[in-house]
């Protein structure tokens, strides 16, 4: 894995190389080395152990813009890159929206307002989980195929561990640098007619319970064997974390500057107003100590705490440098590294939790439907933000307070600026992992009146 | 490509169907025949056909992420998967198909191969190690990785409808008493096992007695794979055959991007539900 002392040579003997030759410069270097073994039918079936880094230059000149991007780093393939990324920009039409390269003194306030972590000390490297060794991961594997073949199931999934590094620095002196390390399990359990699933992911590795996860797993799987066909409608549902994460998903770019302007944000014309239940409130805070991910942005500008909603008001959005102008606000550090057409994404949310276990949840409730995750959710209406998506791999019947059985997938079509305001329970806020959507802090909830549109076969 | 595609020319009528959707009535929620444009229909074969006919996920090798498949081997020559005018192949021969290449990652030879024929479920999209699993003698050819980086798994090539013989699109809808036309996906969502599919798309337009008439937005419709295809009775021919794609097809873990084509002239089912996804 590159050292951070490479990463800083790649990037200072480039800007000096490209000194005088354009009017201005960044240089990125992106860095991984994650390892994934993957088994299916209770037997590993892929191991990849890919390392790489690349490299980036964003060339500026005449008022133009541009990024090329390569694997290869030493320092004449570097220097190539520049040049070409020079020679690129005479190619394209003058950018109307170009704005100067980020400056150390245009970061104000020095640290972070509202963090509760020093941006200079976020530091969630586990050196464990960064050197991981092929057995580490296979032991890890065998431990949840052996809890498969306790239950007399199949198990398939995947161990991930490893590290990664990304470092940005430009003509106008900023310079940043993070690293990070990964250790991720997502497996299923499955049955002749049944499933159980669970996924985590953490930059530490005590966070992750393999065995506890596999034995949840292989409990849901075993618990909802039978599923019945129940009929579609409208019921009460708790949702597991990972199912409130990978449903809200695709809202969070609703909540940026350039979605906004561009009259795409479901919450257009609705800030500072009542959209959501009175008990929702939504930050991204990279600081949060169950989040993850780097302190700074695509330009290298710190990144803000930001209240995006407060007790069901949309309080704020997040900001990257062009749109924070147009708006004529502070930026928020959460732009994409330029050039490009998105703007700033909100990539750390943390939902706020309340007090209420699933078990409470679940013995609260006469009739309704638990979710452990749902599938392939896709947005259908992008201004009430309907979306439409599956149940799968441990879905259950809850009546009088117990779970009764499993039921066969469902599919729903749900606004989910209505679900949020039929909220009628918080669990503890966690990290949560899925497929849909990247990993973040947010709690299970009970909603009522959730619509299930139809069932499938399994 | 770029020059054939003509967009100026589709310039005016594209601004003109966004205006006239603004103001146009919502689909209705009902049960009618529905007719597919083409390039819905790709998309339509991408996920109710293409993914589960893929050897990998019927053996169980992908289930914790992209699913399995309800086309288990033993289904195999049984299944009555569609219709008698349905007729699904695999081809990565295909001039200009996004899923055309000389050889798969394997090192296997480009092929055409039936996925279903006259309606039976006859093939899979296999690799070397699953064909062997269910004794064929051969590698379907479908292995590809996106990049360096990652292990090869099983992908569609270029997964097509065979044309039939309804004509052209404005015979099968002259042919249509009571209908909605439907194209131009806007979103797509299917159960991971490959059964339970919604799509909603741009436009529709209802057609009466045998006429295209209002514009409708927000058009969707959905249904069970099997029941779905089975209620096909006329495909178009020839001359409205267009090889689409879809550029970002996701599989595997890590998760890898790849491309995909898919051929397709407009077709009609029977008897579909249509106008489910707004009824919230």
């Amino acid at each position: 894995m590159i050292s951070k002392e490479e990463c800083e040579s790649i990037i200072d003997k480039g800007l000096a190389y490209g000194k005088n030759k354009a009017d201005g410069l960044d240089i990125q270097v992106d860095a991984s080395s994650v390892a994934t073994s993957r088994f299916a039918n209770n037997s590993m079936t892929q191991n990849q152990a890919p390392s790489s880094v690349s490299v980036s230059v964003r060339a500026v000149a005449g008022g133009k813009q541009t990024r090329l991007s390569a694997d290869k780093i030493s320092p004449a393939d570097v220097e190539k890159l520049i040049d070409d990324a020079i020679k690129v920009t005479t190619l394209l039409h003058k950018d109307p929206n170009l704005l100067p390269l980020l400056r150390p003194g245009d970061i104000k306030g020095g640290d972070i307002k509202g963090a509760d972590t020093p941006a200079s000390s976020l530091n969630r490297f586990d050196s464990e989980i960064a050197h991981a060794s092929p057995d580490d991961r296979a032991n890890k594997v065998n431990a949840i195929v052996q809890i498969a073949r306790e239950h007399k199931l199949n198990a398939a999934g995947t161990v991930a561990t490893g590290e990664w590094a990304t470092a940005s620095g430009n003509s106008e002196g900023i310079r940043q640098y993070y690293r990070g390390s990964r250790l991720g399990c997502s497996l299923t359990m499955c049955a002749p007619h049944s499933a159980g699933w669970a996924k985590e992911q953490s930059p530490i590795a005590k966070d992750l319970d393999i065995q506890v996860m596999a034995r949840r797993a292989a409990e849901k799987a075993v618990a909802s064997a039978n599923p019945i066909e129940i009929a579609p409608g409208h019921y009460t549902v708790i949702l597991e974390p990972s199912a409130v994460l990978d449903l809200c998903g695709g809202f969070w770019y609703d909540f940026t500057g350039t979605s906004y302007e561009d009259k795409q944000s479901c919450f257009l014309n609705k800030l500072g107003k009542q959209v959501l239940g009175k008990n929702i409130t939504i930050y991204d805070d990279v600081y949060h100590p169950l989040q993850d991910g780097e302190p700074f942005d695509g330009e290298g500008m710190p990144r803000q705490k930001v209240c995006l909603v407060e007790n069901g008001v949309i309080k704020n959005l997040v900001y990257g440098r062009k749109s924070a102008k147009k708006f004529n606000v502070e930026p928020t550090g959460h732009g994409v590294s330029e050039p490009n057409s998105m703007g700033e994404y909100p990539q750390n949310i943390v939902i706020e939790g309340g007090n209420t276990s699933l078990d409470e949840m679940i013995r609260s409730t006469d009739r309704g439907i638990l979710l452990t995750r749902v599938w392939y959710v896709r947005e259908v209406d992008p201004a009430t933000k309907i979306v439409t998506g599956m149940t799968r791999d441990g879905t259950f019947l809850v009546e009088n307070g117990e779970i009764k059985c499993g039921v066969k997938n469902l599919r729903f079509n749900e606004s989910l600026i209505e679900m949020l305001g039929r909220v009628e329970a918080l669990g503890p806020a966690v990290r949560a992992a899925g497929e849909e959507s990247m990993p973040a802090v947010v709690p299970a909830m009970k909603v009522s009146y959730f619509n299930f549109e139809s069932s499938t076969k399994f | 490509m770029v020059d054939k595609w003509n967009l100026p020319a589709h310039a005016q009528r594209v601004g003109e169907e966004a205006v006239a959707l603004l103001k146009a009535p919502t689909c209705p929620q009902t049960t009618c025949d529905v007719i597919l444009g083409g390039s819905q229909l790709a998309l339509q074969i991408h996920e109710s056909c293409g993914h589960p006919t893929e050897l990998d996920r019927a053996l169980g090798q992908e289930i914790n992420y992209a699913g399995a498949s309800f086309l288990t081997p033993d289904m195999l020559h049984k299944l009555q998967y569609g219709s008698r005018v349905v007729n699904l192949v695999a081809d990565a021969t295909v001039p200009g198909g996004l899923g055309s290449f000389g050889f798969d990652d394997e090192g296997v030879k480009a092929q055409r191969n039936f996925l279903v024929k006259e309606g039976l479920f006859v093939g899979y999209l296999s690799s070397r190690d699953t064909a062997s699993v269910i004794g064929l003698n051969r590698s379907g050819g479908n292995m590809r990785a996106e990049s360096w980086k990652v292990t090869p798994i099983i992908r569609m090539t270029n997964v097509s409808i065979l044309p039939g013989d309804a004509g052209s699109l404005e015979d099968l809808i002259s042919d249509t008493k009571d209908g909605i036309l439907l194209d131009l996906n806007r979103s797509w969502s299917i159960d991971q096992l490959r059964y339970n599919f919604q799509f909603s798309t741009e436009c529709a337009w209802e057609i009466k007695n045998g006429k295209r008439g209002r514009l409708l937005k927000n058009g969707s419709y959905g249904g069970i794979t099997t029941e779905f295809w089975n209620s096909c009775d006329a495909i178009c021919g020839a001359d409205e055959y267009v090889t689409w794609g879809t550029p970002n097809c996701g599989k595997g873990q890590p998760s890898q991007s790849m491309w995909t084509g898919h051929g397709a002239s407009p077709a009609r089912f029977k008897n579909i539900k249509v106008g489910i996804a707004h009824n919230v």
